[in-house]
């Protein structure tokens, strides 16, 4: 029987790892984040954790922290936001490149500068290409959700990448709502025992994590990491099924509302689907046929499946919560572009709309304004501008 | 059938407003709702104006935005009627909950033309007389139960005394107050 909860997306997230209790948490306090490393700190405080709790000086000691407890054998976790997740950065690509499975909590947050609390997705779209596998949440449950399925994804034998569990910083990180948690016994024996082939410890079995690697392996290495990317979609779909078996929720690599029959869909990321699901049925109401994808898995990115899926639509926009400032359109418009092309297909029309940067708060009528640009262009097949602001004032 | 009930909280940093919200996220949750309870930071000082939400319903809540068309509004200090647009939004058809010692009478003038229902309460002095102490909280929510209809107050009265006891298990002289306050702010709300 699951137990019926409200909680924050913070407190949902240090619940998972209160369950997950790994060997070592290294972080850093940065708002909105805070509260995940206050909970766990206060698990570990009260012993219902065994963690080594490491409170280190900055996130760049954080990650470092994790890659060596991790490399040691353990399991690493951490939490972070914006530029605390920039502090990482180098230490982003040492933990991916040396192949450690570290599960971090990333709560989406503004990029400085300017400097801002509030949320976007400029922070973790950063790191799209530091070689960690993204999941995002629309709600605290989602959140709760991967954190509970990340260990199993990332330390797959045919996977070994560091995950992150991203979600948007106060919308749902601290936003007190309802969700349903596992027991601890089943969160114990789904997540399971972490046994790495190799690790630092192992004295019967040494080896070197972190060496120079010149022109002989290097190339070979990184081959060996983009396959391990490309591994991670099948993992992620079985250790989803194993987890839809346990609880009856459904995951996948996006998550499909309302398309069946539709003609314009909207495209976005975490708690912003969840407005344009309500948009989306009161636009049903009227017998206007549009739907949303959700992407939850943006890396790795689901490029045959999100090109399959999109096909069928007359008119699409993407919804971007942050710029690539490339001055074309955001990262995730430019990865469905290009999914698009590289399947051959061009039937439907692709838009783009940066929203929200900052927490400017995405209202309704900001997605209707979406709906009936698409069912314009749905109508008529014709595209005035595809990379646009939604909202902004000008 | 799943109406949604909005409701959006004004009140001065440090006063407790977004705790009073996520109070009556809580007490709603015990009955058995859908709820949404959450502030809207900014740079918070004690004393500045803040505003807190909640979404309260029988169906499973989606929408991720603040509220601009809320059922009921609730102003936990009387002195921000001046100085914030507390009616900005709110829907005539609901009710402006006012801590007050003024008559909702004497407050109508200064809600800009809103014709819904405006309700008083004297949270101060229930707060001073059953607690000894200035903390708006408890009886506000009394009143925002009374003033909605939003949940069986009966109900709520029974998960409070419950919920009370835990929070306060260490400090039990304060259980017997805030029941106090309660009780006094479901029957001593002005303007029903």
């Amino acid at each position: 029987m699951a137990i019926r909860e409200r909680l924050s997306g913070n407190e949902a997230t240090a619940i998972a790892m209160k369950q997950i209790n790994p060997d070592v948490v290294a972080a850093f306090p940065i708002t909105p984040s805070t509260e995940v490393p206050q909970y766990f700190a206060s698990f570990v405080a009260d012993g219902s954790v065994d963690t080594e709790f490491v409170a280190v000086e900055s996130e760049h000691s954080a990650m470092s922290a994790c890659i060596g407890a991790q490399a040691a054998g353990g399991r690493a976790m951490t939490a972070t936001s914006a530029n605390g997740l920039a502090l990482m950065w180098e230490l982003l690509y040492i933990a991916a490149s040396s192949r450690l499975p570290i599960v971090m909590a990333t709560i989406n947050r503004a990029l400085s500068g300017p400097i801002n609390i509030h949320n976007d997705h400029s922070d973790a779209m950063g790191a799209r290409d530091s070689g960690w596998i993204q999941l995002y949440s629309e709600t605290n449950q989602e959140a709760y959700d991967n954190m509970l399925m990340a260990h199993r994804i990332a330390e797959h034998p045919d996977v070994m990448l560091p995950l992150m569990v991203c979600q948007d910083g106060f919308i749902t990180s601290h936003a007190i709502e309802n969700i349903d948690l596992l027991e601890d016994d089943k969160v114990k024996a789904f997540v399971g025992e972490y046994n790495p082939e190799h690790y630092l410890l192992n004295k019967e079995n040494p080896i070197a994590v972190g060496p120079l690697d010149l022109q002989p392996y290097y190339f070979e290495h990184k081959k060996q990491q983009a396959e391990a990317m490309k591994n991670a979609k099948k993992v992620i779909l079985d250790v989803s099924e194993e987890f839809y078996k346990l609880t009856g929720r459904k995951y996948g690599l996006f998550e499909e509302y309302k398309t069946d029959d539709a003609d314009a869909v909207i495209v976005l990321i975490n708690s912003t689907a969840g407005t344009a699901k309500y948009v989306a049925d009161q636009y049903r109401a009227q017998g206007k046929k549009v739907g949303v994808i959700k992407i939850r898995v943006y890396r790795p990115f689901p490029v045959d499946e999100i090109a399959q899926a999109l096909s069928k639509f007359k008119a699409v926009a993407v919804l971007d919560k942050a710029d690539s400032f490339n001055a074309a359109g955001g990262p995730l418009f430019t990865d469905i572009t290009s999914a698009l092309y590289a399947k051959g297909i061009f039937g439907p029309k692709v838009i783009n709309y940066i929203y929200g940067l900052g927490g400017r708060d995405v209202r309704t009528n900001d997605i209707e304004v979406v709906y009936n640009k698409l069912l314009e262009i749905a109508e008529t097949g014709k595209l005035d501008s595809v990379y646009n602001y939604l909202g902004v004032r000008e | 059938m799943g109406k949604v009930v909005e409701i959006r909280w004004h009140g001065r940093g440090g006063q407790g407003a977004k705790t009073a919200s996520l109070l009556l996220a809580d007490a709603a949750f015990n009955t058995g709702k859908y709820i949404q309870g959450f502030p809207e930071y900014g740079p918070e000082r004690m004393g500045a104006p803040i505003t807190a939400y909640n979404r309260i319903s029988d169906e499973r809540l989606t929408i991720h935005s603040n509220i601009y068309e809320p059922d009921y509004v609730v102003v936990v200090d009387d002195t921000l009627l001046t100085s914030v647009d507390v009616t900005a939004g709110l829907k005539e058809s609901g009710a402006i909950i006012v801590n007050t010692s003024k008559s909702p009478e004497e407050i109508r003038p200064l809600l800009k033309g809103y014709k819904g229902k405006v309700c008083t309460i004297d949270a101060k002095t229930i707060s001073i007389e059953t607690l000894g102490k200035y903390f708006p909280n408890t009886p506000m929510l009394g009143a925002v139960v009374k003033v909605s209809g939003v949940m069986d107050e009966k109900k709520f009265l029974e998960d409070m005394v419950g919920s009370f006891k835990h929070k306060f298990a260490s400090k039990p002289e304060v259980i017997e107050g805030n029941i106090k306050a309660l009780e006094r702010s479901l029957q001593e709300v002005k303007g029903l």
